[in-house]
């Protein structure tokens, strides 16, 4: 024999050998009842209490284990969901000083470690994220809780007996309720057992519908059901539900069509007609998110500081064009909040894909014929809620250059525009750029003071544009200080006709929250919200 | 002998400090910290003051770089910015799943790089050996996560006869359940080596072949298998080299293949903490694998030096 067919025959041989392991694969068994669900997070969202990863971590990791004082209605899918009492049964603004408002707590509730929610626990958690030299002081949860702005004044909550908390704001805020939804209640108790909140991540403690158990970083945490929670109608149909962060779309695409999980956020629009013919159920409902342009009218040369110029540039978007590019997964946005909701009043522009319209105002704004409006817009490659930025952004760009204007990116990855965002938008962090694609939050009232007051510019607050409207400001604070819904809904809604109007924002599209499973996922109502029940959920 | 592994490890120590002040420095001329991307607007400035300073974010580089040396070299990794576990957890954990796919993707590739390799030089002109190299080629030329989608979608979704993410069970993989969630990852990251692998291996055999050593060999009547092992003792320093490399490529972990598989390994822990600016994680990530990288290359000299006498000099 030569040595080339020793060689050959004998590492062939060994190579076989040891690759041989290969042989038919085994479907593991799943216990009745549970649901795996593939999450676009890229870590498991913290368990503590105070969930990062965005409103996602909010979704998965905040009503599943813990409750607000105040939840939401996630019942219907009809309508856009609206708050309902949690731990608190009722609460009542004072009627003389309406910067104090009365919560009155749930009795007979125990935290999962058994231990009763009372007034104590509720100081002791909101020490946790309020009170600076308490033990527990969780300066990262700290960070994440009054990032949503909670208007509390210094030493603003107390207990009044064992059933009853006030608080008091910095000013009138008719819709304090509204920021009290992510605000959640761990146990006191389990959190000294464990010492530290780095230990408490890892058995979580709280009175929601799910238990959290085998926290794994990165890979997945399971949620068991409460069978003793305190709302009999949301106790769990399921035994469990198992949730992996799964950031990239095809990855979830194939896990769902491997058999791997039963449920996965956001499939591909390409990949949508394809999972209907395979028989996989995609849900998708309308919900309070927006993607615009966020346009800098701080900026000494941004062609967005006339109005005129930003009415015509929303006159300047194919939003049925770009809606069909992803494949019916967004809808149109108009304004703010969506057409036929009673709060989008009724603004003097429609606006709707029509560059004759557009071409006048820019010439009215002194952009005559032949004179091209040059605007940089800071995009990002992914990001939390940013859906497809890359191709939608380039569509635009195409679109609008019937209209005359002359769009340019600066791309940059999702951490650098959350800088910029928190950022003036003259510093050198917006690099220059004349609006940012960033996909932002229309989930309550308590949003549009977040991102259109004026008093609330970058860098003390998240309005990034500087936009500024004396009127609009002056709706706000008799919205704020209304003392009947009437009142209040009849000013946001006027609010909101310049916000249309006055545009500050490009308006482009709302997501439409897509979501894939297989047929075996029953029971899901997809409500008209960032946060969905899976209490109602069962597997078939 | 002694001498020269003395030496060979205390050239490592200026490379990881080298490596580790770069490190640092490209995090500083990256937007923002991982203060500004914890912590919105609203937020009051005694909690982001409060963040910074527990994380020492407030000082100077060369203090936060100085700082952090003296911590490592005390063996403390810190604690992540953003998830508060101890940053030693989150690394050698994620090190131990790379490890899992690492380990038998480097086996595979070179052995099956060797294997080609061989091959196409014992059979050097003739179809088998264009057959070999193209299969060499084309595993070194083909975009290796575009390959671990077909791999996923032939094997997972079409097929379905094998998951197409995830680790499985955690722990040793030494049962079906763990082996079959290593197979399409293991392949998808033994192309590269065993591509370059088998392209170096028929180099060396085909040079060291046309030497007149090897023909006096065979003159003097030596068996093939005999003649194969000297052909093989020469070949392989450089061989040995490579394969230490690819070794540390892959221990480094492979962003691309581990999020498309949704590996939790070394290289997606890295990634995320880039974007989170999670510098704790960050940095120690870096400067542990950069010390795996050193070790394998220290390693791979000593074996070369062992192999062929010439090199200690």
């Amino acid at each position: 024999m030569s040595w080339q067919d020793w060689t050959g025959w004998r590492l062939a041989g060994l190579t076989t050998v040891v690759w041989l392991g290969t042989v038919a694969a085994s479907v593991p068994a799943i216990a009745q009842g549970t649901l795996r669900i593939a999450m676009t997070a890229t870590d498991v969202p913290t368990t503590t209490g105070v969930p990062n990863n965005g409103f996602e971590g909010v979704r998965f990791m905040g009503f599943t284990a813990f409750d607000a004082l105040v939840n939401w209605d996630l019942s219907k899918a009809d309508t856009t969901a609206d708050i309902v009492p949690g731990l608190a049964e009722s609460w009542q603004q004072d009627a003389g000083d309406r910067k104090k408002w009365t919560f009155k707590l749930r009795s007979g509730v125990s935290f999962h470690d058994g231990t009763p929610f009372n007034a104590d626990a509720v100081i002791w958690n909101l020490d946790r994220t309020f009170k600076q030299g308490a033990p527990q002081f969780d300066p990262q949860g700290s960070a994440i809780n009054r990032g949503r702005p909670t208007y509390l004044a210094e030493d603003g909550y107390r207990k009044v007996d064992d059933s009853t908390i006030e608080f008091t704001t910095t000013r009138p805020i008719s819709y304090f309720p509204y920021v009290l939804t992510t605000l959640f209640y761990v146990s006191p108790t389990a959190f000294e057992k464990a010492g530290s909140w780095a230990e408490f991540a890892k058995a979580p403690v709280g009175t929601g519908p799910f238990q959290v158990q085998n926290f794994k970083p990165r890979i997945s945490v399971d949620l068991v059901k409460n069978a003793g929670y305190w709302d009999k109608a949301r106790v769990p149909k399921l035994d469990k539900v198992v949730l992996f962060p799964m950031p990239e779309a095809n990855t979830r695409l194939a896990a769902l069509r491997s058999g791997q999980v039963d449920w996965i956020e956001v499939p591909p629009p390409d990949s949508i007609n394809g999972l209907k013919q395979a028989g996989y159920e995609v849900v998708a409902n309308s919900y309070p998110h927006v993607w615009p342009w966020v346009l800098n009218t701080a900026k000494a040369d941004s062609p967005f500081r006339d109005a005129k110029v930003r009415q015509a540039i929303n006159y300047c978007v194919d939003r049925d064009g770009l809606v069909a590019l992803l494949a019916g997964t967004a809808e149109p946005s108009v304004g703010f909040f969506k057409k036929g909701d009673p709060r989008f009043g009724s603004p003097k522009n429609d606006y709707k894909f029509d560059p004759a319209v557009a071409k006048k105002l820019l010439a009215e704004a002194g952009h005559g014929t032949g004179k091209t409006v040059r605007g940089k817009i800071m995009i990002s490659t992914s990001g939390s809620g940013q859906m497809l930025p890359l191709p939608m952004n380039e569509f635009l760009q195409q679109s609008m250059k019937q209209c005359g204007f002359d769009i340019s990116f600066e791309v940059v990855e999702w951490g650098t525009m959350l800088v910029a965002f928190r950022a003036e938008p003259t510093a050198p962090q917006a690099i220059n750029s004349d609006a940012m694609n960033i996909s932002l939050v229309s989930s309550d009232v308590s949003m549009v003071v977040r991102w259109f007051y004026g008093d609330n510019a970058t860098p003390q607050g998240s309005n990034w544009g500087h936009w500024r409207s004396p009127e609009f400001d002056a709706l706000l604070r008799k919205m704020e200080g209304a003392s009947n819904q009437d009142e209040s809904r009849k000013a946001l809604a006027a609010m909101h006709e310049i916000l249309v109007d006055d545009a500050p924002w490009v308006w482009i599209v709302h997501d439409r929250n897509p979501r894939a499973m297989t047929k075996q996922v029953q029971g899901f109502v997809s409500a008209q919200s960032w946060f969905q029940d899976l209490t109602r959920v069962w597997i078939k | 002998m002694w001498f020269f592994i003395a030496r060979r490890v205390l050239y490592a120590v200026p490379i990881l400090l080298g490596v580790s002040f770069v490190v640092f420095l490209l995090m500083k001329m990256v937007p923002g910290d991982a203060a500004d991307i914890l912590i919105p607007p609203e937020a009051p400035k005694e909690v982001a003051a409060m963040i910074r300073a527990r994380f020492g974010l407030d000082q100077p580089i060369h203090i936060q770089y100085l700082r952090w040396l003296q911590a490592m070299a005390s063996g403390d990794f810190g604690v992540s910015i953003f998830t508060n576990q101890p940053v030693a957890d989150e690394l050698f954990g994620a090190l131990a799943n790379t490890l899992k796919l690492a380990l038998p993707a480097a086996f595979l590739g070179c052995s099956l790089g060797m294997l080609l390799g061989v091959l196409a030089a014992s059979y050097s002109g003739t179809w088998l050996d264009k057959l070999f190299s193209v299969v060499a080629i084309t595993g070194v030329s083909l975009p290796h996560y575009w390959v671990g989608m077909v791999l996923v979608a032939t094997f997972a979704v079409v097929l379905n006869v094998l998951p197409g993410q995830g680790m499985g069970p955690e722990g040793f993989p030494w049962t079906w359940e763990h082996a079959k969630h290593l197979i399409l990852p293991v392949i998808t990251l033994s192309l590269i080596p065993m591509g370059v692998v088998s392209r170096l291996v028929r180099a060396n055999v085909l040079e060291i072949r046309s030497m007149e050593f090897v023909s006096a060999l065979a003159a003097k009547g030596l068996m093939g298998r005999r003649v194969l092992f000297h052909i093989m003792k020469n070949a392989a320093p450089s061989a040995l080299a490579l394969m230490g490399l690819q070794l540390g490529y892959l221990l480094a972990g492979s962003i691309l293949v581990e999020t498309v598989f949704n590996w939790p390994g070394s290289g997606s822990l890295m990634n995320l903490a880039i974007f989170r600016r999670d510098i704790p994680v960050l940095s120690a990530t870096i400067l542990v694998l950069a010390t795996i990288f050193v070790a394998i290359n220290i390693l791979v000299d000593v074996l070369q030096a062992l192999i062929d006498p010439r090199l200690r000099r």
